[in-house]
């Protein structure tokens, strides 16, 4: 909303303050205000000129006069003007040398057409008064020659451009806004809705309410004799204009600028186009209606409607009809204003994605009060302004509307805020905001017509609270009980978070909305349960109407666009959610609002929602290690992919085991399932070729994918220390062949199992493969320590062990002890 | 037939008169002085030192003085052969440590090689941030409830006081999920704020409940500097008897020197929100520049843009239809609520210009961030 300085100082007795003064006092009381824009204050030096000569320059492609002008110096000016819609003995103003006009444009004396031109003689756009630029302004009623221009057509000017919060339907008016100010200084506010009534309420034009939930008041009045050549006075071009509304015509013109000042929307119809009584009504099956933008718009049966006997003419309180419309030729005018459903008009414009300075009203609440005298302003305007002649009588037609009273303990508005406002102060400010108030401890209160937003106690204590100054809150510290510190899932999410960084992995927050085509790009079988999604109903990217079930589409993207940016080495981590529809959800329930839910019906609630676990993410590309002048760089391989859970396993103190898998979108002989106390928790390993060429990665592309809150799962109570034993510790090497697809792990744990309780770690040392293993096989080789926690070993002991140890691993994996 | 038991003149023993007995003495620790390196001292030190050396030798002719005369020159040889033996151990750690320094200056190297061989890794500064704030509450005792993502638009809006067509609805720009029929009215969305885990707070815990909520938030904005359709927010939320705006602003203030430092003012500005009511606009005295920035012909500050005060974020009083939906008797319960955007306190505590930027993915942004912010 923006509104002229200049507007609300009609209505409010604003001391002699800055602009910024205003705008500070009104954002004290809530209103936002975003800026305070400056207008024509640089304009200086224009004056009233009488024109004395006119001489009519010949040999000029257009029409250019070279005009004597009297300006109420010692000497009359000439001046080249390309204007002629202005005769000898006009007064008009004139930019002297010197002088400047709106946006800085300097006015010097030049050469023009042969002539030296001394100035110039201003069109009202040039003045920043508005549209008009088809000839210079022609000021009426003589004003003195010499006269200041700047003062005379108020070119200086401050806009206050406030953003309106919802609930504050009423401050999209001066009405509103100088109530506002006025209350903020303490000063006199005069109500610009305030005007003689007709006494009669005899019908002007036949209306009727049909649907007493769409509309609870309806006001008709009509005008004849409209001069439909009249323009709109400078003045109110000029405050349209300030408050960001382009002159259209006289008659849309007026009912713009009552909307603008009374804040209530303002409709006119062509009396000449209307047939039949109008009825205010839900639309019916199949209506439709062409409006003022010229879209045909099909109608639902929740829509508000204007009609007559044709039909539909209007969307009540959002946009009107084509048919009715007023045109450069209307002579008869039908004046509707009426106080619409919030909801109904909210829905409307929703439905048809079309917002309207009225429906944007009526969604925020207008004054129900308002219809009467904003109806009879318009009219008077038309006649004043527009010649018209008003007829008799208004038409009426209202659903009877109980005003809201509120009760409230006087000291309510203190108990919120923390402070003692007494009761006085209270009813005082209960006043200013135009509340009517009875009772002593407990207060009756009728909220004001034009606050609809007022039904609470807490809405009242806020009025006071704000008119009091919400800077003279006090502050008390908060004394929360002890509280029990993080989770321990939120605790082991942030050691994962920091292990990764201190891996070298760099955090990344994608978002998480993704594609059809990523299931393919990511080789996902069709049947695969990542495919399962949910969709944005409404997405910010058709491309992208997916919500993610895997972290890593975004992450690839992520990690492609490093590349691009000139770093190939690239190791990234990301830990969020990922969204698991539950097969065959049902909808939630709509739930009351006016009670607690029972526990049933939160759960039917939570019934519809996917699962929505955490998981943690890597994929890395590139150099692990990079050349140097230590030696050669290492890539980024599978067992990276592998060791970032690992990571994660630590960070949560559980031991992570890897088998062999395959599963998109890894490379078949490359992809470990994690298994964490016996349960996949992910998978890690290097991308599957096709997967890296539909992505454009970098070849050898590696990632891991795991849930957290599954390795929380395994997670097992806190740690007990081992018995240290300061025996000496004796160290036996076993090397062992095996068929290449026996994995390594499945070695160790049978070395492990065989080897006893002697055994303190086992480490794998060494692989071998070679003509003297043979094809198809593989050495690999052990460093086996024992120890004892009560004896030093002897060298059979742990010749025994490790015998026991290699037998095991023969029974379970085949495998051949070398060189024993 | 005992060599003591001969006559001898003593006068007839020179090695051991005195002055050969200095003599001696000297020309060895001349020896040890000459001594170039340790191989040498060894010769000397078998030389003067030795079972063979001079002194070793004269040492044996003692006992072939008269009794009166043994002490005297046991006690002149003793005092001569410690001196040699002092001189000796002297020169030899003089000696070592003059190899081992040219030997340790053979192995020196260039200690300002690079070795950036370990890839640097980074937490991103809104994960980092986040947790930062939310500690501040921690350590005042509230705990960190979470909430889904996708969410029901009872707890998003209808237990929040947003009434079903009332325009603070649509104002939040809302991602719908599609149901069934592929339109947006499943009952299903992406949540627009962090407050609906104010209501599963209420519901899921015993009073009083002393919360913050951090989390992601969507909204259908276009990307652009300083708007993201996926961006997040920090909520607080306390339910306790008796509580009022002063213990909003107590909170708000403690949080404040928590997190940028003691003394600094708030403003209070009257706002709206469905879920509080009264509610505000909290702004704080720019932590950077005080507030002088806005003094004419200052420097320009970046932190606040020279406007002095800082936008915090939106808070208030929790209205007691909220309560109503949790189930909570409003008579006998209060409550304040507050929210946050963790972006916008990355912008202003941190000079990040561009919220693109942070979800990007790009490595240059997040590196500088390390692990705390």
């Amino acid at each position: 909303m923006r509104v002229p300085l200049s507007w609300l100082r009609e209505y409010a007795d604003l001391p002699p303050v800055t602009p910024r003064d205003v705008a500070e006092k009104l954002i004290g009381v809530g209103l936002e205000v975003e800026r305070v824009q400056s207008v024509g204050h640089e304009v200086k030096n224009v004056v009233v000129g009488e024109v004395l000569e006119i001489e009519e320059l010949a040999g000029v492609k257009k029409p250019m006069r070279y005009c004597r002008v009297e300006v109420g110096e010692h000497e009359a000016r000439d001046i080249v003007c390309g204007a002629t819609n202005f005769d000898v003995g006009a007064r008009v103003p004139v930019a002297l040398p010197g002088g400047i006009l709106p946006g800085g444009f300097e006015i010097g004396v030049r050469k023009a057409y042969g002539r030296m031109s001394e100035g110039m003689i201003c069109s009202a756009r040039e003045l920043g008064l508005g549209e008009d630029h088809t000839g210079i302004l022609v000021l009426d009623g003589d004003p003195p020659i010499g006269a200041d221009a700047v003062e005379l057509l108020q070119l200086r000017d401050d806009v206050l451009d406030i953003d309106v919060l919802p609930d504050r339907g009423y401050c999209l008016s001066v009405r509103g806004l100088a109530r506002e100010a006025a209350t903020a200084y303490g000063v006199g506010f005069r109500d610009p809705a305030s005007a003689d009534l007709p006494a009669a309420e005899e019908g002007s034009y036949p209306a009727s309410i049909a649907d007493p939930t769409a509309c609870d008041r309806f006001v008709l009045r009509a005008v004849s004799g409209f001069d439909p050549t009249r323009g709109t006075p400078l003045w109110m071009q000029r405050r349209l204009t300030l408050a960001g509304m382009r002159p259209v015509s006289l008659a849309v013109d007026i009912t713009n600028y009552l909307m603008i000042e009374l804040g209530q929307p303002i409709h006119a119809f062509d009396g000449s186009k209307l047939h039949g009584e109008i009825v205010v009504r839900r639309a019916r099956p199949g209506e439709r209606l062409e409006t003022l933008d010229h879209v045909v718009r099909e109608l639902d049966p929740d829509d508000i409607l204007i009609t007559d006997s044709s039909g539909p003419i209007s969307m009540a309180g959002t946009m009107g009809g084509l048919s009715t419309e007023i045109d450069d030729a209307s002579t008869d005018m039908v004046v509707e204003a009426a106080h619409f459903s919030a909801a109904g008009t909210a829905r409307m414009s929703r439905r048809h994605r079309l917002s309207s300075e009225a429906s944007y009203r009526f969604e925020r609440g207008v004054d129900r009060e308002l219809p009467l005298y904003a109806s009879a302003k318009a009219v008077r305007l038309l006649a004043e302004l527009g010649g018209a002649t008003v007829l008799p009588g208004r038409t009426h037609a209202e659903v009877d509307t109980p005003r809201t009273t509120i009760t409230i303990a006087a000291d309510h508005p203190g108990r919120v805020a923390g402070t003692t406002y007494g009761r006085e102060t209270v009813v005082r400010r209960l006043r200013d905001v135009g509340c009517e108030v009875d009772g002593g401890d407990t207060l009756t209160v009728t909220a004001p017509t034009w606050r609809p937003d007022l039904r609470d106690p807490n809405d009242l204590a806020e009025e006071v609270i704000r008119l009091e100054g919400y800077q003279k809150l006090p502050s008390v510290p908060p004394q929360a009980p002890a509280g029990g510190g993080l989770t321990p899932g939120q605790r082991l999410r942030r050691r994962v978070g920091q292990a990764l960084a201190a891996a070298g992995y760099v955090e990344v927050l994608t978002p998480p909305f993704l594609s059809g085509q990523d299931w393919d790009r990511l080789h996902l079988p069709p049947d695969d349960a990542r495919r399962r999604c949910l969709e944005v109903a409404n997405p910010l990217s058709e491309d992208e109407p997916l919500l993610r079930t895997t972290l890593l589409p975004g992450m690839l993207r992520a990690l492609l666009r490093n590349v691009g940016r000139g770093f190939p080495d690239v190791s990234l981590y990301e830990m969020g959610l990922v969204y698991l529809p539950l097969e065959g959800a049902p909808a939630p329930p709509r739930l009351p609002v006016d009670r607690g839910p029972t526990q049933e019906e939160i759960a039917s609630v939570d019934a519809a929602l996917p699962d929505q676990p955490h998981h943690v993410a890597v994929v890395l590309a590139g150099d692990r290690v990079p050349a140097g002048w230590w030696g050669k760089g290492r890539e980024a391989s599978w067992a990276d992919a592998i060791e970032s859970a690992r990571e994660v396993a630590r960070a949560a103190g559980v031991d992570l085991t890897v088998s062999a898998d395959q599963r998109a979108p890894w490379h078949p002989g490359r992809c470990a399932a994690l298994v964490m106390d016996g349960q996949v928790v992910g998978h890690a390993g290097e991308l599957h070729p096709r997967v890296t060429q539909a992505y454009e990665l970098p070849a050898r592309t590696c990632a891991m994918e795991l849930d957290p809150s599954r390795v929380e799962a395994a997670t097992s109570g806190p740690a007990e220390p081992p018995r240290l034993s300061a025996y000496p510790v004796a160290t036996l090497d076993v090397a062992l062949m095996i068929a290449d697809d026996v994995p390594a792990a499945d070695v160790e744990d049978a070395l492990r199992s065989g080897a006893g309780e002697l055994l303190e770690s086992i480490r794998l040392f060494d692989i071998y493969t070679g003509a003297q293993v043979g094809e198809g096989r593989r050495s690999i080789a052990y460093a086996l320590r024992f120890r004892a926690p009560d004896r030093t070993l002897t060298a059979e002991e742990t010749t025994a062990a490790r015998d026991a140890a290699a037998a095991e691993a023969a029974r379970r994996t085949g495998a051949v002890l070398r060189g024993g | 037939m005992s060599a003591s038991k001969q006559s001898y003149d003593p006068v007839e023993v020179t090695p051991l008169h005195p002055e050969e007995v200095a003599r001696m003495r000297d020309e060895a620790l001349g020896a040890i002085a000459k001594a170039a390196d340790l191989d040498e001292l060894k010769h000397v030190r078998i030389a003067h030192a030795g079972d063979r050396s001079p002194l070793a030798l004269a040492n044996r002719e003692i006992g072939a003085l008269p009794p009166a005369a043994r002490a005297d020159a046991g006690k002149r040889v003793g005092a001569a052969r410690a001196a040699i033996a002092e001189a000796l151990r002297a020169r030899e750690t003089e000696l070592e440590e003059e190899r081992d320094r040219r030997a340790l200056a053979e192995e020196a190297v260039d200690v300002t090689l690079p070795w950036d061989r370990a890839p640097r890794g980074a937490r991103h500064p809104l994960t980092t941030l986040q947790e930062r704030m939310a500690d501040v509450f921690v350590a005042m005792g509230f705990e960190i409830a979470e909430g889904p993502e996708v969410e029901a638009e009872w707890f998003n809006f209808d237990a929040l006081n947003f009434e079903p067509d009332h325009p603070a609805r649509t104002m939040q720009d809302t991602l719908f999920v599609a149901g069934a029929s592929g339109g947006e009215d499943s009952g299903v969305l992406l949540r627009t704020h962090t407050s609906p885990v104010q209501v599963r707070a209420l519901l899921a815990r015993p009073l009083p409940v002393y919360v913050v909520c951090p989390g992601k938030v969507f909204r259908s904005d276009e990307p652009d500097a300083t708007h993201s359709p996926v961006f997040h927010q920090l909520e607080g939320l306390v339910v306790d008897e008796g509580i009022t705006m002063a213990h909003l602003r107590g909170a708000i203030d403690a949080f404040i020197a928590g997190m940028f430092g003691e003394g600094l003012a708030t403003r209070f500005r009257p706002s709206y929100f469905p879920f509080t009511e009264p509610s505000a606009e909290v702004d704080m005295q720019c932590f950077a520049c005080r507030g002088a920035s806005v003094e004419p012909g200052a420097p320009p500050c970046r932190a606040c843009k020279s406007e002095g005060w800082i936008e915090l974020g939106g808070c208030g009083v929790v209205n007691p239809w909220v309560l109503v939906s949790a189930g909570i008797d409003p008579e006998r319960y209060s409550g304040w609520a507050f929210g946050l955007g963790v972006e916008r306190t990355l912008m202003f505590r941190h000079g990040a210009e561009d919220m693109r930027d942070m979800f990007e993915g790009d490595i240059r942004f997040t590196l500088p961030f390390g692990m705390e912010v």
